[in-house]
């Protein structure tokens, strides 16, 4: 069948034939581009139902498909590969090898709800979004994204004084992924503030590393928070019949 | 909102309002002093989640946020008023999840008891923006009694951002037509800084994302999401962009910086919170809304525009 939508297929299941004749018609040129017929036999049918299991992906099942999601993406917009119609399709059937080819870019997703706002049936694809990234990663099909880093050191500093304090929040990112912290663009803003006000930028800089923010009396809270998290990651690994190790670190 | 009494409110302001978002804080309560309007800040308050935390685990972000919530209303109050989209969004997530979701109110349960306090039941306080609380509790007829014009001149894009209107389910008062905010073409800002004067601009992208969640962890990303909101203000004629939450707009400043060191493409709109601009319109000088850490220096344009 010739298509027009070439940018949903992938280009090695297209075929282009510069001269072709079918029942004595000529079709060469725009009309001949054709989808391969291919036969597939591995599929994963377990996929729906461990997505749907994980933090986020509980309503995958209601998806019909209609593309709203993909039409208001935020990062679809500037990234034409990133496609959540098409992921949550390959998911309910099972189409695990197809989707490991975009498992680098799934975890983009900036969670800016525009896709839950335009969902008429409720999919939450922005939760899909996650529990897909973190599936990805629990089966060691990626490294841990950086966004993982982010949130784990984040959420680290969060269980052990009940807030966080950005500039340490920062360090630790950027110690966890292993970058320098003196990118040219960093350096250039923290310059700029202290080239207009030196003196009360850097006591508010320095106030916030010596004086740490804490939530007074939060011990027993963040106890109660670590024994919760530890038990559902069992519970998780558990269900994916994990060996508990999971993904890497990213930074072997 | 209705019967609440806004002119004394529990005042959550989050861990980005004592850090980079510093400036938003002090504008927010030298705007609240100056209309009259009394903060009291929840005590001992814990981070709401943000936008990590759930990512760990939802639930745990539905129990950091209904922590605060409970403790708002041991201190009596039945409004706790956030400035900050994120915290303002967890908060009203976590009323929604608790009343909605059994798993989610199970947990919050079992965690509190843990942790020694009174478990947080839905209903108990309702949290509102600090656009909602200085449009309801003041009112645009005597914000243009009290500014007199003083923004006139000054040309606006008012920028919400994601978390103030979606996802839309748990804004329950929004789209109940005239007089109530709109999820899919939010005004409540528009209308404050139009009573105070200013000429906002007509803008397509005020509920565009800035990448915020992936400011740091994916900066490609979010530097092309910041620039095309910075090129769409200044296209539509904006001098500023007003901005409501401390992560969209550090996310502004910072990639419009970074946005002319790696991709060099300078801007040159300037991004002030719409408290600061509130402030100066009720006769503050800039330094008293913080003006001084806004890292985009917008003082020749004040000083032009004889504001601050």
């Amino acid at each position: 069948m010739p298509i027009h939508e070439k940018s949903l297929i992938r280009p090695e299941n297209l075929q282009t034939n510069d001269h072709l004749v079918i029942d004595g018609v000529d079709v060469s040129g725009h009309w001949s581009t054709f989808i391969k017929p291919r036969t597939i036999t591995d599929y994963n049918e377990a996929m729906e139902a461990v997505i749907w299991a994980l933090p986020g992906g509980e309503n995958i099942h209601r998806c019909w498909q209609c593309g709203s999601c993909t039409n208001a993406c935020t990062v679809h917009a500037i990234e034409p590969e990133f496609n959540p119609r098409y992921w949550i399709y390959l998911i309910r059937q099972g189409l695990e090898e197809e989707l490991l080819r975009d498992k680098d870019i799934i975890w983009q997703c900036v969670s800016c709800n525009k896709c839950t706002y335009a969902c008429p049936r409720d999919v939450v694809p922005e939760g899909v979004m996650k529990a897909t990234a973190h599936w990805l990663e629990l089966k060691g099909h990626t490294a841990k994204s950086p966004s993982t880093h982010f949130d784990e050191g984040f959420t680290e500093s969060v269980l052990a004084t009940g807030k966080i304090e950005e500039g340490r929040v920062l360090r630790s990112f950027f110690k966890r992924t292993g970058q320098p912290l003196n990118q040219p663009w960093l350096v250039a803003l923290v310059g700029g503030l202290i080239r207009r006000f030196p003196l009360a930028f850097l006591i508010r800089l320095g106030w916030g590393t010596v004086f740490r923010p804490r939530t007074r009396g939060w011990r027993k809270a963040g106890r109660a928070i670590e024994d919760y998290v530890q038990e559902r990651q069992a519970a998780q690994r558990l269900a994916l019949r994990l060996d508990g190790k999971g993904a890497t670190d990213g930074r072997q | 909102m209705d019967g609440n009494d806004l002119k004394r409110v529990a005042y959550y302001p989050g861990c980005a309002l004592e850090g980079t978002g510093h400036a938003y804080n002090r504008s927010t309560k030298e705007v609240g002093k100056a209309l009259g309007l009394e903060l009291v800040e929840v005590k001992d308050w814990n981070c709401c989640g943000a936008m990590e935390v759930k990512n760990v685990d939802p639930q745990v972000q539905t129990y950091l946020s209904a922590r605060n919530l409970a403790i708002a209303e041991d201190m009596g109050f039945d409004t706790v008023m956030s400035p900050c989209n994120g915290c303002y969004h967890n908060l009203k997530k976590a009323e929604y999840d608790l009343a909605h979701n059994p798993h989610a109110a199970e947990v919050n349960d079992r965690i509190s008891r843990k942790a020694g306090h009174k478990t947080y039941q839905p209903g108990g306080v309702e949290t509102i923006h600090a656009l909602d609380w200085i449009r309801d509790a003041v009112g645009e007829d005597e914000l243009r009694r009290r500014a007199m014009g003083k923004l006139a001149g000054l040309k606006v894009a008012n920028y919400y951002g994601c978390m103030y209107t979606r996802p839309r389910h748990i804004y329950p008062e929004k789209d109940k037509g005239p007089g109530s905010e709109s999820t899919l073409n939010p005004h409540f800002m528009d209308d404050i800084l139009a009573a105070a004067g200013a000429e906002n601009v007509d803008f397509p992208l005020k509920t565009a994302c800035c990448g915020g969640a992936h400011s740091l962890s994916d900066s490609d990303t979010s530097t092309k999401l910041v620039l095309n909101i910075l090129t769409t203000a200044e296209a539509c004629g904006a001098e500023v962009i007003a901005t409501e939450c401390p992560t969209c707009h550090t996310g502004l400043e910072m990639h419009q910086v970074r946005a002319e060191k790696v991709l060099g493409r300078k801007t040159n709109v300037k991004i002030l919170y719409f408290t600061q601009l509130l402030g100066m319109a009720l006769g503050m000088s800039a330094s008293k809304v913080g003006v001084q850490e806004n890292m985009s220096d917008p003082s020749e344009l004040l000083r032009a525009k004889g504001l601050g």
